[in-house]
């Protein structure tokens, strides 16, 4: 799960923030804090649909699911369990 | 009662004089917009009036009377001009919903200079071509914003000055940048007002089209006259309002009804700077106990779709007036909020060039759901024969959507092109660039766009940006970028794409693909869908075919394809 975490974390940091920004932390609000925007949530959910070879549905791509690296890493175990 | 009363008498008896008389304003007088939203409002006695409540993403929350919103302006406009900065300078706004977007934007009208407000999700390419093309002299922006600003600062010989307005001493300032804390600056009670004239220039906004880059739309300090009136009769906006524009002011519906509408009529509005979130928005309506919510239907949409269930953990009741703007607001989403909030969102229609809200339902008024409404009392609209360019004489049938440029609001130019600003007009009507057609009681109906623009989210996307863009990625040897349908957002980006030899298609070159586009222009121009393909339809000229790409999205016939190249 760490290693997952480091993962999504060191993601958004390299395409989401720009060099000035404040630290990001697992549990720093990435759509409420206006890190990650809706469109830009588009582009979040197809990198970890690659990397983890899941399918992650629209329905639960939400705002609340993708408002932390904490929550996404949750998301994503969820879908790689079901993957079997 | 609503203000507007009967919208049918309001057409019969129309000036706009009314609206100079209730604002104190006569023809040949100084007018600054900066003064009628602050000092105004403290002259009228209401100078301890709540302003503006700002809650941020954390729930901090911070909250400006008139006379805080006065200083603060003044504050702003004194340091500008202390810096040498003059009236007719641009100075961009390139700021996430912080207060100090809202008070700059003031600050800057008060001593004459163009305010360009920028979307700060904006990629430093998208920055690039506004601030060139506006010959921006200053911007004001934020720590985090700001490394896409030094990235084209070679570029921009006439930017003087980079302002931050929270910087916090970690790192060194870097070359034309300067610190500015509103916090720890000396509050300014008096500043002199620059008497800025009805037609002088106020606010720049760039909007996209079909072609070419990004247009600055011109409008100047008159357009008061119509935000006033149409904040008052639309929406609806009383004394003891407390109301909520979720719009962001990088785009003008933020500035006309999110700063220059509700603060001329001295009423209390709210900011919430923080992502779309069901919960989080209902949450905020119920603890400022918003009264008039003026949103769009993407975010109606998505409201939807988080359930009718979460609605009821929130006590809603304060609501009384809703309306939206933006995109076509579907009858489903009018219904609706009939359902859930016991009140129909009321579609406006207008776009960044008419500067106000110029076809709208009204309060009081029958509403028909997914009608685009009629237009505002004093505006004379109608819906031109495509063959002929006159008005159709027999309801119901589809045209172009033209209005006869006569309100104050209206845009004066697109800045340094004057040959595009002519070419909106044709036999004295504003051409909008819509299709609709109106039924027999003067009710517009929405059909389409006149063009290749893609509408996402409420914000225009021109295909040529995204694909100019796209050509600078390394893999990329042509594209094509056309709208396709989307549940929440009406339409998304999608670009089809040949690659070049040594290229191949994969997950990860879309990805990459995308987040070049993302990066380079907005998170809106990034294309969701890219669809690799070995050639792009053309005509004969070698001349990419969009339409036939566009209809493959949309499910509609491909039309007359006899120039197609290869077919």
């Amino acid at each position: 799960m760490s290693e997952l975490k480091s993962v999504i974390l060191d993601y958004v940091i390299q395409e989401y923030l720009e060099d000035d920004s404040d630290p990001l932390e697992f549990d720093s609000p990435l759509i409420s804090g206006g890190i990650v925007d809706s469109f830009s949530m588009v582009s979040l959910k197809r990198f970890l649909e690659n990397r983890y070879d899941i399918q992650i549905p629209d329905d639960d791509a939400t705002p609340e699911a993708f408002d932390s690296v904490n929550k996404i890493a949750d998301l994503v175990e969820r879908f790689e369990a079901k993957k079997g | 009662m609503p203000h507007i009363g009967s919208y049918d008498e309001r057409v019969k008896n129309f000036s706009w004089s009314m609206a100079e008389e209730e604002l104190g304003y006569t023809p040949g007088d100084s007018i600054n917009i900066g003064w009628y939203c602050t000092d105004r409002i403290c002259d009228m006695g209401k100078g301890d009036r709540t302003a503006l409540i700002w809650e941020g993403f954390t729930g901090g929350e911070k909250r400006f009377t008139y006379h805080d919103l006065k200083l603060a302006s003044n504050t702003i406009g004194a340091f500008l001009r202390d810096l040498g900065l003059e009236n007719g300078e641009r100075v961009c706004l390139f700021m996430d919903r912080v207060p100090e977007l809202y008070l700059g934007f003031l600050g800057v009208l008060k001593i004459g200079a163009v305010v360009q407000p920028l979307f700060s999700a904006f990629g430093d390419e998208s920055l690039y071509v506004r601030l060139s093309n506006a010959e921006t002299s200053a911007v004001i922006t934020q720590r985090k914003h700001a490394p896409k600003v030094r990235k084209i600062l070679d570029k921009l010989p006439h930017l003087k000055h980079i302002i931050i307005v929270d910087h916090d001493g970690k790192a060194p300032l870097r070359e034309k940048e300067i610190a500015f804390s509103l916090e720890k600056a000396t509050p300014v009670e008096e500043l002199e007002i620059f008497p800025t004239q009805a037609e002088s220039p106020s606010v720049l906004h760039y909007t996209s089209g079909t072609t070419g880059q990004p247009k600055g739309v011109h409008h100047v300090h008159y357009s008061l006259i119509s935000q006033y009136l149409t904040g008052k009769w639309i929406l609806d906006l009383q004394d003891d309002d407390i109301y909520w524009c979720t719009a962001d002011p990088g785009w003008v519906t933020g500035t006309s009804y999110g700063i220059i509408a509700p603060f001329s009529l001295g009423i209390t509005q709210c900011v919430l700077d923080k992502g779309f979130s069901a919960e989080a928005w209902y949450k905020f309506i119920e603890k400022h106990r918003v009264t008039v919510w003026y949103s769009a239907p993407t975010a109606i949409r998505s409201l939807m779709k988080a359930g009718e269930e979460i609605i009821g953990k929130f006590d809603l009741s304060c609501l009384r007036h809703l309306a939206s703007v933006g995109e076509p607001l579907n009858s489903e989403a009018v219904v609706w909020s009939e359902k859930v909030f016991g009140l129909p969102f009321l579609d406006t229609y207008w776009q960044t060039e008419t500067g106000s809200i110029v076809i709208s339902n009204y309060p009081g008024m029958e509403v028909r759901p997914g009608s685009m409404g009629k237009p505002f009392p004093g505006i004379r609209g109608t819906v031109l024969d495509p063959a002929s360019g006159e008005p159709h004489t027999e309801p119901g049938k589809i045209g172009a959507v033209a209005l006869e440029p006569s309100w104050p609001a209206m845009m004066r130019g697109y800045w340094g092109n004057e040959q595009a600003y002519k070419s909106k007009f044709r036999n004295g009507w504003y051409i909008t660039g819509d299709r609709a057609r109106m039924d027999a009681d003067g009710y517009y109906w929405f059909v389409g766009r006149d063009d290749d623009v893609i509408n996402t989210g409420g914000h225009l996307v021109s295909p040529f940006e995204v694909e100019s863009a796209l050509l600078e990625h390394p893999a990329v040897a042509e594209s094509a970028v056309v709208s396709k349908p989307d549940p929440i957002n009406l339409e998304v980006v999608k670009a089809f794409v040949t690659l070049k030899p040594g290229f191949e298609p994969s997950k990860d070159l879309d990805l990459e693909i995308m987040n070049f586009i993302r990066k380079k222009l907005s998170p809106l121009a990034m294309p969701q869908d890219i669809e690799f393909t070995d050639g792009l339809p053309k005509t004969r000229s070698g001349k990419i075919m969009r339409r036939i790409l566009h209809a493959r999205e949309w499910g509609e016939e491909i039309g007359d394809t006899s120039t197609l190249e290869d077919d």
